[in-house]
């Protein structure tokens, strides 16, 4: 009999929204493979957290909680996910392809010695089994993966799977205990800096982002302007990132995020292949180009062949007016 | 200071993927392969550790012996030396970094560097699952990287900002896009390439944890619309945005 636990992230003892993901995401394969779930929080305070699982429908939520876990530590936390999981004989882990879940999730695979599908983007229960669908070449392919060890994890990329609420209980929580010791904190994090409450382009529903055609990086504040308006992500091709213009966080494509937002506004970017690898899954994209044959208009699904010092402002403008209604 | 590189050897960022006739990886036939772009960075700032604190790097490698000449790539931008653990098989992550770790516990680096992910398989799982094969400590994501006596300080990449992050020597970073610029090979590197050591080992783990079943390429998107080529086009193009595309 399979047993699922969800290791639901968080930043500062509260959820984001992949957490609730991910928690969604358990509860739908608990049903379908007629199995247990369990949740796991880790923190310094995470119990208020923990109950909000209810509503996706988590009965039983696992708290590990610790002055010193309040900052993520890679060694600390994989040894806390390894031990419950194997207290609790689970056999299925979930968590999050972010920053936190990639670097968790190997450390733990190698402590259980399991195969680890890292940032899913489709799962598939044949039997008992599930086969998760996974982009390559920053999504030039997929490929479909079937683990073969008895533990087994998955890591879901962030803003494809949804998040379900489902009821108002309030989900049952059980302290666990797991010795720490110092070296068990032998790589932790001191402090994190955010960055002016800019939205990163990883975690954006709409992502506005501009390339060459802006011509100088004094024209972004045109990019930045309508990212504003939509409450999106400011991203950039790798074009104006290696020219110094950007910051490399904000690089989408190949050697940048790949990233799948419910919408995609391209400024001024031709299309590179690696750039089109990383945004081509995204649900919606829009190209302002002036050349017709960009190759980014062959993914566009609304296009408009013109000068984005033209179009930009208008388009900004005219989001101002339906959105303040 | 032994500083080692484990380098991996991807098709190059502009290649347009075919799948191959075993419909499990991609077919090889007119890739050309370069050095994974995220080593880059991370052969760059095991050169800077060595030019300041003296001492040897090394490149690790897996793979068929044509990954000899990423291998030498690395020794051209300035490396020591090499080892390549050699094998045709198709190996996980799992799998090369259990081979990883046994070469590199024989070579006992103060420092191991990799990219944050090699851009093929985009996994980002080896690094740090050889560090924790060898019970030591890792970095992933670094974009800023400090070591002053055996205190080790990092800038890691997060969703929204970064993390400071601390730890001792022995320590796995993984190097992010940002970290330095990589130097360009000079001509008296090209030539030292060709003559510095390349070890081979043989793999001594097999036993991979996942199986890759089928590789397809993405859903081909329908023909867009070109909405208009003037200004007044953004009220139409909104409209559409909200009414057909439902997504504001």
């Amino acid at each position: 009999m399979a047993k699922i636990l969800a290791y639901i992230e968080t930043r500062d003892n509260k959820i984001k929204n992949n957490g609730f993901e991910t928690a969604s995401t358990a509860v739908g394969y608990a049903k379908e493979l007629n199995c247990e779930c369990e949740a796991l929080l880790i923190g310094s305070n995470v119990s208020e957290s923990a109950s909000s699982l209810g509503q996706y429908g988590i009965k039983k939520v696992l708290i590990v909680e610790n002055k010193r876990l309040e900052k993520y530590s890679t060694t600390a936390y994989a040894k806390i996910l390894a031990e419950v999981c194997q207290e609790r004989n689970a056999d299925i882990i979930f968590l999050s392809a972010t920053s936190m879940g990639r670097d968790l999730g190997p450390r733990t695979a190698a402590k259980l010695e399991a195969g680890l599908a890292v940032d899913c983007t489709e799962l598939k229960s044949e039997g008992a089994d599930i086969i998760a669908t996974r982009p390559v070449y920053a999504g030039k392919a997929y490929i479909d993966v079937k683990i073969n060890s008895s533990i087994k994890m998955y890591s879901l990329r962030p803003n494809v799977f949804k998040s379900i609420a489902v009821d108002d209980e309030v989900s049952q929580i059980e302290k666990m205990e797991v010795k720490l010791v110092d070296s068990d904190f032998s790589s932790c994090v001191k402090e994190i800096v955010v960055s002016d409450e800019k939205l990163d382009v990883a975690e954006a529903n709409i992502i506005v982002s501009g390339g060459r055609g802006l011509k100088s990086p004094e024209n972004y504040h045109l990019v930045e302007e309508l990212a504003k308006v939509l409450g999106a992500a400011v991203g950039s091709s790798r074009a104006v990132v290696d020219a110094g213009w950007r910051p490399h966080s904000e690089q989408v494509g190949q050697t940048g995020k790949t990233v799948s937002p419910s919408l995609y506004i391209a400024c001024g970017i031709s299309g590179a292949i690696q750039h089109l690898a990383g945004m081509s899954s995204s649900k919606c994209i829009v190209a302002i180009n002036k050349d017709k044959d960009a190759p980014i208009f062959q993914i566009a699904d609304y296009g408009i062949v013109g000068d984005v010092f033209e179009i930009l402002p208008a388009l900004t403008e005219e989001f101002k007016k339906i959105l303040s209604n | 200071m032994k500083i080692a590189v484990c380098i991996s050897q991807v098709p190059d960022s502009t290649t347009k993927v075919k799948i191959g006739q075993n419909h499990r990886s991609i077919d090889p036939g007119e890739v050309s392969f370069i050095i994974n772009p995220y080593d880059e960075f991370a052969v760059e700032e095991a050169l800077k550790l060595k030019e300041k604190y003296g001492g040897e790097t090394i490149a690790v490698s897996v793979g068929k012996e044509s990954v000899k000449e990423t291998i030498r790539k690395a020794f051209a931008m300035g490396i020591d030396k090499g080892v390549l653990i050699k094998t045709d098989e198709e190996m996980d992550s799992y799998s090369i970094a259990k081979n990883l770790a046994d070469v590199l516990k024989e070579i006992n680096p103060d420092i191991i560097f990799f990219g944050k992910q090699a851009i093929d398989y985009d996994d980002s799982q080896i690094g740090t699952l050889t560090a924790e094969f060898m019970g030591l400590s890792s970095i992933s994501v670094v974009t800023e990287l400090t070591i002053e006596g055996n205190n080790v300080t990092a800038e890691r990449e997060i969703e929204g900002g970064k993390e400071i992050v601390v730890a001792l020597l022995p320590v796995f970073i993984c190097a992010q896009k940002g970290l330095n610029d990589p130097r360009y090979p000079n001509l008296r590197g090209i030539m030292q390439a060709k003559s510095k050591p390349i070890e081979d080992k043989q793999p001594v783990y097999t036993g991979n944890k996942t199986e890759v079943l089928n590789m397809k390429l993405p859903k081909p998107k329908d023909k867009g619309k070109i909405v208009g080529t003037e200004p007044a086009a953004v009220h139409e193009l909104v409209r559409l945005l909200r009414e057909e595309a439902k997504v504001i």
